[in-house]
């Protein structure tokens, strides 16, 4: 049963994927012109000549005059074989520049689910077993503001404290002596502190929201008839609670992976920006702006399939924890 | 039993109360939802007459006055005889530049005292482009004087006007993204609820495919399409739009869930049972019982909206300057040594937090008070 | 009492079983509320011994079922034990060392998460719920729920503990227990998923058994079979039960003592024939006399139509079919259908009451709603016969032709809480149809609603309050109201009384009898309880998976059915009478035709 509803759900993600490539090559496409014509305005601007021959030949080589089918058939069947097409602005094929940065977004996006849940899962509990407590309303008003600072302002705060109180920066991903270094197991620790900082900040309002969820949800639990027979039967509070109010109230946690995934790596985009993280983010928006339809193209169908992905792990994930949907 | 007793029904009155007033009830006891509910009221009106609240032109830039930090407000002022009166006023400041390092620094001016007041005559200003006005909800009671609350940004810019005029845009800008997004979510979540079938499974698919996009790429490439020179106006537009195409599937899945459920409801039965038209039983009989539900979500999804525009403009992408928005505003504070030099560049950011903080209050006491039968049949 | 608690050994063998093994004395439990403590179990006092049954009966929010949860201190918060003792007499049972030393524990007295009380819930005493599905797990298999149960109390491995549940799915007929046991509770029936509780109560083999109205949710066939098989296990294992119901019928059935209880307080207690011959408080004698009442002939409607015997057919169904047709996956994979209507067809004469009876799955309430045409039919036809003569087939008007046809046949629902929208004041509700179809404006409007809600015995005042200010028999009420608003023909009353107490049942059935008299009606009237039917229509038609298995004046029907359907529905409906128990042979239908 389980296997079957795997399958299906696998098979039934194949047209998600397609339609995904289509937004993110139409995204791509939309803006009028093209990055000739941002190219053209550059060398315009520094005052080079512009050969408008030498354009159109450039046109012509990577295809941009041709329809939009045509062009997104060509797109999409080298994005098949893992052929991402020839970022303009680096002058370098796309798949040598995004890999290493997709890497860190995932590991960020990762850490920081896994943190989210690290914190929001016991606290959620408790605010839920005891009720109106003075513990409860800390976390209810802790959850409150974390769910109404923007991630970026909160990162801008702590990087303002950092520099004024501690003179410290704690932008980046890797110390200076690791920036260029090949992988090693110092690297990986100095990965390791250096995430914390963006984990938080990029955590706070999931995790906000997530408490709220978990306390919702067990609350309404905890009165179940089912929960009352577990009594009767004489188990005890704590064991009561732990195998059946909280392995109930974990269904609706563990499908917060098919949006808290995506929203997360959504999230990245921007704090990676701020703190200047060597992640997918910064690297977009560069891409974005100027027009670099491929490079821009690669990271926005790449985020979109993380996302689909995080859809299905927890879609599969509910399914092994809750047989009612294996069935249905 | 005890339900009875915390129930808004328990209400002396109750017996002949509408749901506005039993939800009213419920509303009223929720402390912090009201006081959300005063703080977003201010919030709109100073939207609404920006104008008048910026103590100035807020792009009227003075170059002696670049980083000028906030002054506080003195009410009394000592003469040099010992005696004292009311004078509401602020300290003036004084540049210097160090000579060699360039830096500058303000110290205050203990000979210029600065007049200020409510209701002043300020600089003359048109309200909302068409009302010819002078007074100022507060300002300098000498126009050509400069006085400021929290401070100025690089260009010597007042900052409280700033964010007063950032004030309209932003709040307005989650309004009329929500109103685009209850539109069609209205639309689609109600066909998807009422007529159920291969419709509700299109748009239920279609949904989900929103739901499984990452929002921020999108938003991103989306508004990277718009062309850089079109007007404020248009761009302003063309954002909400953006945004809006973004938020209305929550919308969608409360109208459609309530649909469901309702349309099985036997008090919609006897409705269609009693001859109403399809038109009387959707609006007569089973919008009154959405409309709470959807209000509650409207205010929940203000809040995300405003986040959205904020984080947008932030990086560039989304409302430009010579618009003022929280988000252009706090563009400004992207650079670690000027908030280090001005942290009163931050000053939006509180504007944002304090915004989506009351909404979120308001929302949340709503979405408890709006089914005041919640109770029913227990 | 507590005497002869001290001296248990000098209790003879068969004297023994009557020794109380719980003693609840003067209990008060109360709910603390803004207003103070609300006492929902006031000063009751009873006792249960040993392969006894006591019936502890009263209607909705008469505070038994939190007398129940009380003794083992499961009441959800914020309820509390305020005073009085539950003591059980630990020697008496079978865990018990019968010789050995008195040992009695006061249950009030210990805290609710204590050790002590733990090592009681479920070992010497256990409970079973009304509702089954929720009361269990619905992520835990059965298995590892009964498994539980026992490994908590027993110490023995999960091999000999798993064993040990499959020998109680055994004992409480459970067919296959092996597999039964790697099963989810949903992929149980209603009837085995209360099986399954029972299993898992008797995993410790408990002295007391608390079941709190656990045939309530269940079909009247399957209600008999679990009330056999508690009677079964408690001869087999000598359990004391306290059974919870508000059902006279089944109190006669299995109960060797009652106690009736009405707000928080017991008003009646003594041994079953007593209460139910000699019945000494009001209620106690209002409550039987009500159900009594429903047991034969309503004798005002037999006396009517003495008078006015039935006319012409005002509605004939023909073979009338209805398919539900699900497509689970999307690609439409494997589609189940379910004839919920499968081929029926009726007759209903005017001034005549047409009762359809089945129990839940049967098809009746389909078929009342295909009839209004909430549903569309998927075959046959429904010719109603209108004042002038003109047949129509409400089965194949187009949808904007329904409105004359609504207008003579209307609809009561079972639910009095759902079927009236709270958002609008009772004079929009009852006045919605008038003023829809454009019969009355303004004062007039007032006026006529004014003059229904009095034909339903409501007083005028009640137009401009809203739904929630009444109670579930006054809300039926104007439920009425608003179907005879439009001066019917044809009323279909779906489970019009199912959700009502049973004093308040007779009321409504007597309004609808007499609304029959003054405005010349016709009932279609379904329902799962054949006692009202009895008392209320004058002939009956069985439903069974979507087929009518008998149809027939209901006294021939009720005193000598012929389908063997029938035969079995009849055979396990419980008798509120105690003399009666026993006399009948149960029969068991498993329709295999």
């Amino acid at each position: 049963m389980l296997l079957a509803y795997v399958v299906r759900r696998l098979f039934w993600s194949i047209p998600f994927f397609f339609a995904v490539s289509l937004v993110a090559f139409a995204l791509i496409e939309a803006p009028p012109g093209d990055y000739m014509t941002t190219f053209a305005a550059t060398l315009a601007q520094s005052g080079d000549i512009v050969d408008q021959e030498r354009l159109d030949a450039l046109r012509e080589r990577y295809g941009l005059d041709q329809p939009f089918v045509v062009q997104y058939w060509k797109w999409i069947s080298g994005v098949v074989r893992g052929d991402f097409g020839i970022s303009f602005e680096w002058q370098q094929p796309v798949s040598d520049l995004i890999w290493e940065r997709m890497a860190l977004s995932v590991i960020l996006a990762a850490a920081t689910l896994l943190f989210t849940w690290a914190i929001a899962f016991p606290i959620g509990i408790y605010s839920a077993v005891r009720k109106y407590s003075i513990g409860d309303y800390f976390f209810s008003a802790l959850g409150f503001i974390g769910l109404s600072l923007p991630n970026f302002l909160l990162g801008l705060v702590l990087m303002y404290i950092a520099v004024v109180h501690f003179g410290s920066d704690v932008s980046g991903l890797f110390s200076a002596e690791y920036q260029q270094a090949p992988w090693s197991w110092g690297k990986v620790v100095d990965l390791g502190q250096h995430l914390l900082i963006p984990v938080v900040i990029l955590g706070t309002s999931a995790t906000a929201s997530l408490i709220r969820i978990m306390r919702a949800n067990l609350l309404d639990e905890l009165y179940k008839p089912y929960v009352t027979t577990a009594r009767a039967k004489g188990l005890s509070e704590w064991r009561l609670l732990v195998k059946y109010p909280v392995r109930l109230a974990l269904n609706p946690f563990v499908s917060t992976i098919g949006w808290a995934f995506p929203q997360l790596v959504s999230g990245s985009v921007i704090i990676s920006y701020v703190l200047s993280l060597p992640t997918a983010g910064p690297l977009l928006l560069q891409a974005l702006l100027a027009q670099d339809m491929f490079l821009a193209g690669a990271f926005i169908l790449l985020l979109c399939a993380l996302s689909i992905i995080g859809m299905l792990v927890s879609d599969i994930l509910l399914a092994v924890i809750d047989p009612r949907i294996r069935y249905r | 039993m005890t339900a009875a007793v915390l129930d808004p029904r328990a209400h002396p009155s109750a017996d002949q109360a509408s749901q506005w007033r039993l939800m009213w009830w419920a509303f009223r006891r929720h402390k912090l939802a009201m006081t959300g509910l005063v703080i977003v009221a201010l919030l709109y009106l100073v939207a609404l007459l920006a104008e008048f609240f910026a103590p100035y032109d807020p792009d009227a830039a003075v170059a002696r006055h670049v980083y000028h930090p906030p002054q506080a407000v003195h009410f009394f002022d000592t003469a040099a005889d010992g005696s004292w009166a009311f004078r509401p006023h602020v300290q003036g400041m004084r540049l210097s530049r160090d000579r060699f390092t360039l830096q500058t620094t303000y110290a205050p001016d203990p000979g210029q005292k600065i007049d200020v007041g409510f209701f002043v005559k300020g600089t003359p200003y048109k309200l909302w482009g068409v009302i010819e006005m002078e007074r100022r909800f507060f300002g300098t009671v000498d126009p050509t004087q400069r006085a400021y609350l929290i401070g100025a940004d690089r260009l010597g810019r007042d900052m409280l006007s700033r964010v007063v005029a950032g004030t309209r845009i932003s709040m307005s800008i989650g309004l009329v993204g929500v109103g685009m997004s209850l539109v069609l979510g209205i639309i689609l979540g109600g066909l998807s609820g009422y007529y159920g079938g291969w419709i509700d499974a299109t748009v239920q698919r279609i949904v989900e495919f929103k739901l499984a996009m990452p929002t921020i790429p999108i938003w991103l490439g989306l508004s990277a399409a718009l062309p850089m020179d079109w007007p404020p106006m248009a761009r302003y537009f063309a954002i909400t739009v953006i945004l809006s195409l973004i938020g209305w599937t929550e919308l969608a899945r409360v109208v459609r869930g309530r649909f469901l459920s309702l349309r099985t409801e036997d008090f919609v039965t006897a409705a269609r049972l009693d001859g109403c038209s399809e038109r009387r039983t959707i609006f007569r009989h089973m919008l009154p019982s959405m409309v709470s539900h959807i209000i509650a979500s409207v205010s929940l999804a203000i809040p995300g909206m405003i986040l959205a525009e904020t984080s947008l403009s932030f990086l560039g992408l989304g409302l430009l300057p010579p618009t003022i928005s929280w988000g252009v505003l706090l563009k400004e504070a992207q650079n670690v040594r000027s908030i280090a030099q001005a942290p009163w560049l931050f000053a939006p950011g509180a504007a944002v937090c304090l915004a989506v903080l009351a909404l979120n209050f308001l929302g949340d006491g709503l979405r408890d008070a709006s089914d005041p039968y919640a109770q029913e049949g227990r | 009492m507590l005497d002869l608690a001290r001296r248990p050994a000098e209790a003879p063998p068969t004297g023994a079983a009557l020794a109380p093994v719980l003693e609840v004395k003067n209990l008060v439990t109360a709910f603390a509320t803004r207003r103070g403590p609300f006492k929902a179990v006031d000063d009751v006092s009873f006792t249960l011994a040993p392969g006894k049954t006591l019936c502890l009966v009263g209607e909705s929010g008469s505070g038994k079922s939190v007398t129940a949860r009380s003794i083992l201190q499961i009441v959800d918060p914020p309820g509390a034990i305020e005073s009085g003792s539950i003591l059980l007499h630990r020697h008496r049972t079978a865990k018990g060392d019968r010789a050995g030393p008195a040992e009695t524990v006061d249950m009030a007295a210990l805290h609710p998460r204590s050790r002590a009380i733990r090592a009681i819930r479920g070992r010497d005493i256990a409970m079973i719920f009304q509702e089954p599905m929720s009361s269990l797990s619905p992520v835990h298999t059965i298995g590892n729920q009964i498994v539980e149960a026992i490994r908590l109390h027993d110490h023995v491995g999960k091999k000999e503990a798993k064993e040990r549940a499959v020998e109680l799915l055994k004992k409480v007929e459970i067919p296959r227990p092996e597999k039964a046991i790697e099963r989810y509770p949903f992929e149980y029936s209603g009837g085995m998923r209360q099986r399954a509780m029972i299993a898992m109560a008797l995993a410790c083999t408990p002295s007391v058994l608390i079941a709190d109205e656990p045939t309530t949710a269940l079909d009247v066939t399957t209600q008999a079979e679990i009330l056999a098989l508690i009677k079964k296990l408690q001869t087999d294992v000598g359990m004391a039960v306290l059974f919870i119901t508000h059902d006279m019928g089944v109190v006669a059935e299995i109960a060797d003592e009652v106690a009736v209880m009405r707000f928080g307080k017991l008003v009646e207690h003594g041994d079953t024939l007593t209460i139910f011959e000699r019945p000494q408080h009001d209620y106690t004698k209002m409550l039987l006399g009500a159900v009594k009442a429903l047991d034969r002939p309503s004798p005002r409607r037999l006396q009517r139509r003495e008078t006015n015997p039935p006319g012409d057919p005002v509605l004939e169904v023909r073979d009338l079919r209805k398919v539900f047709g699900s497509s689970s996956g999307f690609l439409g994979r494997n589609k189940d259908y379910v004839n919920a209507v499968d081929g029926v067809s009726l007759t209903l004469r005017a001034g005549e009451n047409l009762g359809i009876v089945g129990e839940s799955g049967s098809g009746k309430s389909t078929l009342g709603r295909c009839l209004m045409r909430v549903y569309p039919a998927n075959g046959g036809e429904i010719r109603y016969i209108d004042r002038k003569g003109t047949v129509h087939d409400i089965a194949a008007l187009p949808e904007r032709g329904l409105a004359p046809v609504r207008r003579d046949l209307r609809m009561i629902f079972q639910d009095p809480f759902s079927s009236l929208n709270p958002r609008m004041t009772v004079g929009q509700i009852v006045g919605e149809p008038l003023l829809v179809n454009g019969l009355a404006q303004g004062a007039r409007l007032r006026d006529r609603v004014a003059e229904l809600l009095s034909l339903v015995g409501m007083p005028e005042s009640a137009m401009e309050r809203y739904p929630h200010a009444f109670s579930g028999g006054q809300r039926q009420r104007i439920g009425i109201a608003r179907a005879i608003a439009l001066e019917p023909k044809i009323i279909i009353a779906d489970e019009a009384t199912s959700a009502l107490d049973v004093s308040l049942r007779t009321q409504v059935l007597e309004l609808l009898l007499d609304l029959q008299e003054r405005l010349d009606l016709s009932f279609i009237f379904i329902s799962h309880d054949i006692a009202v039917i009895r008392y209320f229509c004058d002939r009956i038609a069985v439903m069974f998976r979507g087929k009518v298995v008998e149809e027939g004046a209901t006294e021939a029907v009720c005193t000598a059915p012929q389908h063997a359907y029938t035969q079995a529905l009849l055979s396990a409906v419980p008798h509120p009478d105690p003399r009666m128990r026993g006399t009948r042979i149960r029969h068991r239908y498993t329709g295999a035709g």
